[in-house]
């Protein structure tokens, strides 16, 4: 507007674009490029590594639960993805479903119930949690975790037994998917409630003191102000966490003992998550194995994806009522 | 429905600070009350301690006694829940749930007091509440939609439906058309005018010729000075205070020759 006016306005120096507004644009557009040109070269990456085990493969990629991806004599390449990609979706869905409940709990408690001080300190060591490395958390899980958890596995099975989920015999060993779902809701915890508490911690004065002046108790405050205004916000951080438990491979590598199956029963060993299986199998995987493992992680990159793409349209369905 | 309030040698505290001094006075019931004075001089905070909503400030505190009828307010076993049933309040800006439609607003803190409402009962309450804030006809046709879509008098007005609906006895209003423009301010005027029938009515206003039209009687706050706490200078009938006031400093502040 100004440089086409210029003749107008003539007091008004001409709208010279300076050397550092230039540099700074074509920095910024460059940086925005850069996360585009990686995305499709991981993406690229993937496909093209994956073309040759794929196009020698003799069983359906997609539904089959086999896995003998290199030839050899009288061995046909045979593999698929189907028991894998169930065993992540499961092992993640099962740490959602512990970890969210909690994680809102005590982001409620650290913004609305707890004692100033206290909800410091909490919050700190929320976040120390997700300082821990993961193998650390593998290591607790499998020498500690999984023993501590027999005597409820055993209680679940003798009285939720008629559920199939929960069907014995017990694994003796402990290393099954409700071990590795627990300790992946340890691990997104705290994802999920610094999101949880930094969204509750945003609603606005106005609309808790609306709650309040209506005769809300403070729980009652929290489910007509605190909660739809955070839903957005909570929900972001369930599926960031979500996204970490997909990927999560080392803490599942060492508690899920080394199988694959389909398999609902969370008390039994047998499920392989995707992510676990490529650490486990890389080290001796050779030519067409080593295509087979990059076409199963081309297929958890797609998961993790849609499970984003998921997140972003529960997240924006409402937004007519988001202001 | 409509109660008094006896409010009797109270004192605010923010802190160590002390914001309202000694303030006695009766608000009586089916009238209009405002209260008037510079910015700064305690009677929005005054306003909230009538429904202990100074609670949610952290630090703030109260000394003396807030009678509601024969209800002590500040007793230690009354529970400011309670309270806050009985005595509802407006806001400086209009503040529906932005997550809710409209008649999800309005039936908001009745559904608190009664969680299994049927929907006729809760049908019934909107109606009657949008009706009672003259909002009725302008909102019939779109009950299900955002209320935070409605202009901003009409969301003013949809926030004392949501008050009203919880069938108070009291309604405080602070500074409830400071964000409003002259056609909306009006249109709140004169729902004040049709509440005080039913209800109790306290307004907090910076406008004088807006206490001077709507209230029956008007409280003067004033600062003794900077750092001073706020004191109730002089209150009576809304016509004597703003023709021959007693004190000379409410007849400043209302002719302008003030500070």
């Amino acid at each position: 507007m100004t440089t086409t006016d210029s003749s107008t306005t003539a007091e008004v120096p001409k709208g010279r674009r300076r050397l550092g507004d230039i540099a700074f644009a074509n920095t910024a557009r460059g940086a925005g490029l850069l996360i585009l040109a990686i995305l499709a070269g991981v993406a690229i990456f993937l496909v093209v590594q994956s073309l040759s085990s794929l196009t020698a493969n003799e069983a359906n990629f997609f539904t089959s639960t086999e896995w003998s991806p290199e030839s050899g004599p009288g061995d046909a390449v045979r593999f698929g993805v189907a028991s894998l990609a169930f065993g992540t979706v499961l092992a993640a869905a099962i740490a959602l479903v512990l970890a969210t409940p909690v994680a809102i709990g005590i982001a409620l408690f650290i913004v609305y119930y707890a004692p100033r001080r206290l909800a410091a300190l909490l919050g700190y060591l929320v976040d120390l949690l997700a300082a821990i490395p993961s193998v650390v958390y593998g290591l607790w899980g499998l020498v500690y975790l999984v023993d501590q958890l027999q005597p409820i596995y055993r209680f679940l099975a003798a009285y939720l037994g008629w559920i199939p989920l929960f069907a014995g015999p017990v694994s003796t060993t402990g290393r099954t998917m409700l071990s590795a779902g627990i300790v992946l809701a340890v691990m997104i915890l705290p994802i999920i409630t610094a999101m949880s508490r930094d969204v509750f911690a945003q609603v606005p004065q106005a609309h808790r003191e609306a709650a309040l002046a209506l005769g809300a108790t403070r729980w009652e405050m929290i489910r007509t102000a605190v909660l739809p205004f955070g839903r957005p916000g909570v929900i972001g951080g369930a599926m960031l966490g979500m996204g970490r438990a997909l990927g999560e491979t080392m803490a599942v590598a060492m508690i899920l003992s080394p199988s694959i199956a389909i398999s609902f029963n969370l008390l039994q060993s047998g499920n392989q998550t995707i992510a676990a299986h490529i650490a486990l199998q890389y080290p001796e995987a050779t030519g067409t194995g080593v295509s087979a493992l990059i076409a199963i992680g081309l297929v958890l990159f797609a998961i993790t994806l849609v499970v984003n793409m998921a997140a972003r349209f529960v997240v924006s369905r409402r937004k007519e009522f988001t202001e | 429905m409509a109660k008094r309030i006896d409010v009797s040698d109270l004192n605010v505290y923010y802190g160590d600070f002390k914001a309202v001094e000694d303030v006695t006075m009766t608000i009586e019931p089916r009238s209009v009350t405002a209260f008037i004075g510079s910015s700064g001089c305690g009677k929005s905070t005054f306003l909230r301690t009538l429904n202990r909503m100074h609670e949610v400030t952290p630090g703030a505190r109260v000394q003396g006694k807030v009678m509601l009828d024969n209800l002590d307010v500040y007793d230690p076993s009354v529970d400011p829940v309670a309270v806050r049933r009985e005595i509802g309040m407006v806001f400086q800006r209009a503040n529906p749930f932005p997550t809710m439609s409209i008649y999800d607003n309005v039936i908001a803190g009745a559904k608190l007091n009664n969680q299994r409402m049927s929907k006729r009962r809760a049908d019934e309450i909107v109606e009657r509440s949008l009706r009672d804030a003259n909002l009725w006809e302008e909102v019939k046709d779109r009950l299900h939609k955002p209320g935070a879509g409605l202009s901003g008098g009409q969301q003013q007005r949809l926030c004392i439906a949501r008050a009203t609906a919880v069938e108070p006895a009291v309604l405080l209003m602070d500074e409830p058309c400071s964000a409003l423009d002259p056609i909306s301010t009006l249109a709140i005027e004169d729902l004040i005018a049709k509440l005080k029938e039913n209800y109790t009515i306290v307004i907090v206003t910076h406008n004088m010729q807006q206490a001077a039209r709507v209230s029956d009687r008007t409280a003067f706050f004033n600062l003794a000075g900077t750092g001073q706490p706020g004191r109730l200078i002089e209150m009576g009938d809304t016509n004597k205070i703003f023709t021959k006031p007693d004190q000379k400093e409410t007849e400043n502040y209302i002719t302008g020759r003030f500070g």
